[in-house]
């Protein structure tokens, strides 16, 4: 018979860690998910993964089961992606005079005519990971978390340990740095 | 250029590229065999973390001890006595069959 998540996680804090890989097994797809909006290549993603899985068999014991455990486990993850992007900031320095061939086209394309510029392109998804890598880490967060994945500012508020107030100004402040280096990819394209 | 117009075009861009889920093969295998090389030492530490606590209280037993020594006066020499009372003391059976005769 499978044993309950409760089941595993006791078995888990007795001492018994071969309990945890069902949980890992189960939650890793989203965890991997989650880390691939925050790293590019797949060694960091994998690490990302790992870290998270690490924290969470250390920490399990402050699990209390009031919430499910992959709520416990998303904030774990959504953390160590923003501890991941304040170790990572390598590329945030470059500017945009190396933009690929299609990356040009699109948006030549998009200053002829925005509606002609569509978003499905290849193109655009390179462009905004440009633009995302630029981005402060807090901004990258939670612009990826209030625009991109859509949720609410209260949930962003219980992922990051942020308060609700201070989300909303860290978006606000977000939206404008990411206005700030569009500029700077216009300036660097056309002057 | 419409900046504006631009970063919601992009932020829609982002939205439809949906990250894959992929875990890489046997993922969970490799991070409990991670976590059980993790639990082994953590009995140790617990082990060594006791021998570091039993030492320390040995230190500091033996440093109160080696104060209070040093604190409290030592008794007046009177190395005569200890002498006379060690004679005494040996010879006190002797001296016992001497009354008793």
């Amino acid at each position: 018979m499978e044993r309950t998540e409760a089941e595993l996680i006791a078995a888990v804090l007795k001492g018994d860690a071969a309990s945890f890989e069902p949980l890992v097994q189960k939650y890793s797809p989203r965890v991997f998910a989650t880390a691939r909006r925050y790293a590019r290549r797949d060694s960091e993603v994998e690490d990302i993964a790992q870290e998270v899985w690490l924290k969470a068999f250390e920490k399990l014991g402050s699990f209390r089961g009031e919430a499910p455990f992959e709520h416990w486990l998303m904030r774990m993850t959504v953390r160590t992606c923003y501890d991941f992007l304040r170790g990572h900031q390598r590329n945030r320095e470059s500017s945009f005079s190396d933009l690929s061939e299609p990356e040009n086209d699109w948006l030549e394309r998009f200053v002829a005519a925005p509606e002609s510029a569509g978003e499905d392109a290849d193109a655009a998804r390179l462009l905004i990971q440009r633009v995302l890598e630029k981005l402060s880490p807090q901004a990258r967060l939670v612009i990826t978390l209030l625009e991109i994945e859509d949720r609410p500012v209260k949930e962003i508020s219980q992922l990051t340990g942020w308060s609700v107030p201070l989300v909303k100004v860290r978006a606000f402040r977000a939206r404008a740095e990411m206005r700030k280096i569009l500029a700077k990819m216009a300036k660097d394209k056309y002057l | 250029m419409n900046l504006v117009e631009l970063q919601k075009r992009l932020i829609v861009a982002a939205r439809k590229n949906v990250p894959s889920d992929r875990v890489p093969y046997a993922f969970e295998k490799r991070v409990t065999a991670l976590l059980a090389g993790r639990v082994a030492p953590q009995r140790l530490d617990a082990w060594v973390h006791g021998l570091w606590r039993a030492a320390l209280s040995c230190v500091a037993v033996a440093v109160v001890c080696v104060a209070v020594a040093m604190l409290v006066p030592a008794p007046v020499s009177n190395a005569a006595d200890l002498s006379q009372d060690l004679d005494s003391t040996l010879l006190a059976s002797v001296d016992q069959t001497d009354q008793v005769q």
